[in-house]
């Protein structure tokens, strides 16, 4: 095995050998990848490929068997994500997270969604709720900065209108698009997006597309994306990672991913050498979007 | 029936009967064995003795009850089948929109009840239970309602805070306003003991080990003998004093009592006025806390936690401390009404705190509507002091509870009220805006 | 405030059963109980005790499997099991069936039958307008219809405790050391032959035939099932019927083995079942079993050798022990989290 490559002082998030095995069923196997600050990282393959599994240790709902995940927060330095207990890898590291099955809180308001999110800050700032229940000064301005904060977010997904609502009852679209605001209320430096474009119609995916790249100018964090949808995969990110069955076949940009022989074979099953040809590539996306 | 067109014509009647009388069939089935031949001990041992007029009598009421049922919920659900759904949250909605009067006037009631002209001993007495209960369920409320814990043991802490006064009193001398404080502080530390090593159990996991830890409890308290006097109790619990003036026909020469502190002229139900108002004073505070909890990142918390634990943790949330903040605090509630329990009844024992009563107090909880501070006040009204109204059939209210209990769970699953207002708005709107958006917003799938 | 239908009368029963079946070896001799005889005679009483318990937490695991709730009532059908069974036998005594093995069928049967009904009728009125509810609804229903039962069983039966004579008396002498002797009553020998052969029999019904397929899927996906052509309804009604069928067997045999009963037995015997359903898995047959003999040996045991008053201390301090150690129960699967 070659040396170690030295992570590039971008680097915000280092997987290195991450193996995750559930009894005998190995879920990834000695995966190593890189994704770097204020870049979009696409994480893809066919289903089953471990891609979620991937998540789930990085934002520690399960320990991993091997590896290490090491993420470079640029004010509060270097983390062990797979040392720190779930909730506190959110709390200290700054990694959010959205789910594959949406999880708002869905008898809330859309409001108290984003101010749920801003919790730690907002216990500090009320001294674990004691300031709060006398109703000290402090706690009211940390609460309006809060709202701010919130209203901020609903500005840029398009829902101020609707900030009162019951998030439940919010179309499908909009809560996908919540549950991103949610995530970046916690004002993360890493934003883990769990198919964030399933379930969305063509304009929904492209008002998506729009929000992440913002984001990523706006805010200079790094997002780290699964997806099917090869529109929103080949159109904003800057680098691609393909698992296959737990392994990593290929990382690269988007371009030198689509041409990849082996991604080819792993999404269409084919044991032809030579690349195929644009027409099929093109349906490619298609194909694992009809999914 | 020959003749499938007369059937068809007169179906609803004819099917009502029928129903009816499979119910009443049913019934007779189920009452033959159990309540027509009662057992009974005599000299020569166990004999059995018929009583088929009770079977008659269980099995005319349910005829009686299925028929009237059927004719009330047809007479219902034609005049309003698609709103009946959302009946309660409907309910919850009005209630909301009058909110301020309405607490207003309960309020105002609830403080002038010992003035009114139909009140007497009795009647403060029920009200006194009611307000216990009524605290009790605001205290679970944070528990349940918010925190979406869901604890079966309850009645422990309320023990814990009613021994704990107890042996303060008779230990350390101490009087009922320096153990108050004492008693809830003792009961949210057993909240923590207990909630440590359970809170991280899923939800029925939890109810059951919290069911197992008040029963543990009360078989403690009736083992310990040395300490707590067993089944028989503690006697002598001293009485509240109006900030140090007791309330007595005469006192010790160097102490002066209420009434001759106030020089008006003795009367035993000024104590039961005070322990009226004590009761009252708590329970507001409890409500007072709640309320405003709710707004805080705690209560958020709590909230977020009962819709979905996970997606907390996503969100830096650490959900073991704040599962064990509302575990703890809804203990110290249930610690400071165990106090005034025990100031109130100057006897306590293990009898007192059986699964029953957390069960009753759950039930105020879920009856109410699960969140609803206001739920939670008629419900206990309901179930505790409509029960006292018919005590005269006293062999008779503990099965009318249970009936009760299962018939208005059938009738609102979701509790009287249940109607949630978010506890942040980004424009508070006039009312009416609001509950018309909201239902906009329920009618959206 | 009067509220406590009874409570003091919770020590009777099962719950009692450690006591009165001390009292069977220690008659013989000042016992050093830590000698071998002494502990063969409390396995084989913790292991009927454990029976019994295992028969009612079948009813509660099956229940729980299907539907997601807690059945609170379930202890107060085991409670009318044991009523029913003993009028059962008051009845055949006045009809003069004296041959005992024909009037234990009788009542087998008759128990099983009249206790399945209440089962049927509870989850109907009960149970099944809340289907589809918030859970705690169905849970508040179940405590609400064990109170009524409860109380209802109060009203037509009286409070006082019901005794019934000896209807198996004698056993075997296993073993004679120094004048103590260790026991197995005939009585004792039918718990367990019975207790086995009707977990045998419903492992296969639920193992084998379409009943327990279609169980299973409801278990799964309670509206895949119905869109398959599965009559949820019947299946979980027929769930509720085995459920109380097997509790009216418990009921019967304690009202053999200890001879007294009380409408309050159904309120102790059922928590200490739902612990045994939980702590051999929720949702296993094999897991209730061991649970309920788990739970007897444990209560038997700490009678024997520790104090009798903390016995239900120790089986609700192992419940929560394994549940923070192994919190999907000793025979659970475990459950892997979904995100």
């Amino acid at each position: 095995m070659a040396v170690e490559p030295v992570p590039p002082a971008e680097a915000l998030l280092v997987v290195e050998h991450l193996t995750m095995r559930f009894g005998g069923l190995i879920a990834i196997d000695d995966v190593s990848f890189i994704a770097n600050r204020r870049e979009i990282t696409a994480i893809i393959g066919p289903n089953g490929a471990g891609k979620t599994t991937v998540f789930n240790c990085l934002t520690g709902f399960y320990k991993p068997s091997v590896g290490r995940l090491t993420l470079h927060h640029p004010r509060r330095g270097p983390f062990l994500l797979e040392r720190m207990e779930g909730f506190r890898i959110p709390q200290q590291a700054g990694v959010a997270r959205t789910f594959q099955n949406i999880r708002l809180f869905s008898g809330m308001s859309v409001l108290e969604n984003l101010i749920v999110a801003q919790h730690n800050a907002l216990m500090r700032a009320s001294a674990f709720s004691l300031a709060g229940l006398l109703a000290l000064g402090r706690y009211r301005r940390a609460e309006r900065a809060a709202v701010e904060r919130a209203r901020h977010w609903l500005d840029q997904i398009g829902l101020i209108d609707r900030a009162d609502w019951i998030a439940g009852s919010l179309p499908y679209g909009d809560q996908r698009r919540l549950e991103i605001a949610r995530a970046m209320c916690i004002e993360p430096v890493l934003l883990c997006l769990d198919e964030p474009a399933a379930g969305l119609n063509p304009r929904e995916t492209a008002d998506l597309n729009r929000l992440l790249l913002d984001i990523r100018a706006s805010e200079g964090i790094g997002i780290l994306l699964i997806e099917h949808d090869m529109s929103v995969v080949m159109g904003i990110s800057d680098h691609v990672v393909v698992l296959d069955y737990g392994r990593k076949i290929a990382d690269a940009a988007p371009q030198e991913v689509r041409n990849d022989p082996h991604v080819i074979r792993a999404y269409l099953g084919e044991d032809e050498d030579e690349a195929l040809p644009p027409e099929v590539l093109q349906d490619l996306g298609d194909t694992v979007k009809g999914r | 029936m020959p003749g499938s067109a007369a059937t068809g014509s007169a179906s609803p009647i004819v099917a009502t009967l029928k129903e009816s009388a499979v119910a009443a069939l049913v019934a007779a089935v189920l009452a033959v064995p159990l309540l027509g031949l009662q057992t009974v001990q005599e000299p020569g041992g166990l004999t059995l003795h018929t009583r088929w007029t009770w079977v008659g009598i269980a099995v005319g009421a349910v005829f009686l009850g299925r028929l009237l049922l059927n004719v009330a919920i047809a007479a219902i659900s034609q005049r309003r089948a698609a709103r009946q759904q959302r009946s309660a949250t409907s309910l919850g909605q009005a209630v909301n929109r009058y909110a301020v009067s309405l607490t207003a006037a309960a309020l105002l009631f609830a403080v002038a009840l010992p003035f009114l002209p139909f009140t007497d001993r009795y009647v403060l007495d029920v009200s006194i239970l009611v307000l216990t209960y009524i605290m009790l369920g605001w205290g679970l409320n944070i528990v349940v309602g918010l925190a979406g814990l869901l604890d079966l043991g309850y009645v422990a802490f309320y023990a814990v805070g009613a021994y704990s006064y107890a042996l303060f009193a008779q230990n350390f001398d101490l009087g009922f306003w320096a153990c108050l404080p004492l008693a809830g502080m003792l009961a949210a530390m057993f909240g923590l003991l207990l909630g440590f090593p359970v809170l991280r159990l899923r939800g029925d996991y939890l109810a059951i080990v919290t069911l197992g830890f008040g029963e543990m409890i009360r078989i403690i308290l009736i083992n310990w003998q040395s300490l707590t006097n067993g089944s028989n109790g503690i006697t002598g619990i001293p009485r509240p004093t109006f900030f140090g003036l007791p309330f007595a026909a005469s006192a010790p020469a160097d102490t002066t009592t209420f009434h001759q502190f106030f020089d008006i002229s003795f009367s035993p139900l000024q104590r039961i006025i005070f322990l009226y108002y004590v009761i009252l004073v708590l329970a507001l505070i409890t409500n007072a806390f709640t309320l405003r909890i709710r707004r805080l990142p705690v209560g958020r918390a709590w909230e977020a936690l009962r819709e979905d634990e996970t997606a907390c943790r996503s969100l830096g949330i650490n959900p073991t401390n704040t599962k064990l903040t509302a575990f703890s605090i809804g203990a110290m509630f249930a610690g400071f009404a165990g106090s005034f329990f025990a100031t109130r009844q100057g006897f306590i024992s293990p009898e007192s705190f059986v699964f029953l009563e957390s069960a009753i107090i759950l039930a105020i909880v879920v009856l109410g509507g699960l969140g609803s501070q206001i739920g939670v006040v008629i419900a206990a009204i309901v179930l505790i002091g409509g029960p006292e109204i018919v005590r005269q059939l006293e062999e008779f209210r503990m099965l009318a509870f249970g009936g009760l209990m299962v018939l208005i769970m059938i009738w609102r699953p979701r509790g009287l009220l249940s109607y949630r207002e978010p506890t942040i708005r980004l424009r508070p709107r006039d009312r009416r805006a609001a509950v018309a958006s909201d239902a906009a917003t329920k009618a959206l799938p | 405030m009067g509220w406590r239908g009874g409570g003091g009368a919770c020590g009777g029963g099962p719950a009692g059963g450690g006591m009165r079946l001390r009292r069977v070896g220690s008659r013989n001799k000042r016992v050093d109980q830590r000698n071998l005889e002494y502990f063969l005679q409390q396995l084989i009483n913790g292991l009927t005790l454990g029976g019994i318990y295992g028969l009612i937490a079948i009813g509660y695991t099956m229940v729980y499997g299907i539907i997601g709730m807690i059945n609170f009532a379930h202890g107060e059908i085991y409670m009318i099991g044991a009523f029913i069974a003993l009028i059962a036998f008051l009845v055949l005594g006045l009809v003069g069936v004296t041959w005992v093995p024909l009037a234990l069928l009788i009542v087998l049967v008759v128990a099983m039958v009249l206790t399945a009904f209440y089962g049927w009728v509870l989850e109907r009125v009960a149970y099944r307008p809340l289907r589809g509810a918030p859970r705690l609804s169905a849970l508040i229903s179940a405590i609400g219809m064990s109170i009524f039962l409860q109380n209802y069983v109060q009203l037509a039966q009286g409070a006082r405790v019901k005794p019934l004579a000896p209807v198996i008396p004698g056993g075997f002498s296993l073993l004679e050391v120094d004048g103590f002797i260790v026991q197995l009553s005939y009585l004792q020998v039918i718990i367990i032959v019975l207790t086995t052969a009707l977990m045998a029999g419903f492992s296969l019904i639920i193992n084998r035939t379409s009943l327990g397929r279609a169980q299973r899927a409801c278990a799964q996906d309670m509206k895949m099932a119905s869109l398959i052509g599965i009559d949820v309804d019947r299946t979980i009604s027929t769930t509720f019927v085995i459920g109380a069928a097997l509790a009216a067997v418990a009921g019967m045999m304690v009202t053999l083995y200890y001879g007294v009963i009380d409408f309050y037995i159904g309120f102790l015997a059922g928590i200490k079942a739902f612990t045994a359903a939980v702590l051999g898995g929720i949702g296993s047959l094999p897991g209730a079993m061991l649970g309920g003999v788990l739970i007897g040996l444990i209560e038997v045991f700490w009678s024997a050798y520790f104090t009798i008053e903390y016995k239900d201390v120790a089986a609700f301090s192992i419940l929560v022990l394994v549940l923070i150690f192994r919190p999907t129960g000793l025979l659970g699967r475990p459950e892997v989290e979904k995100v």
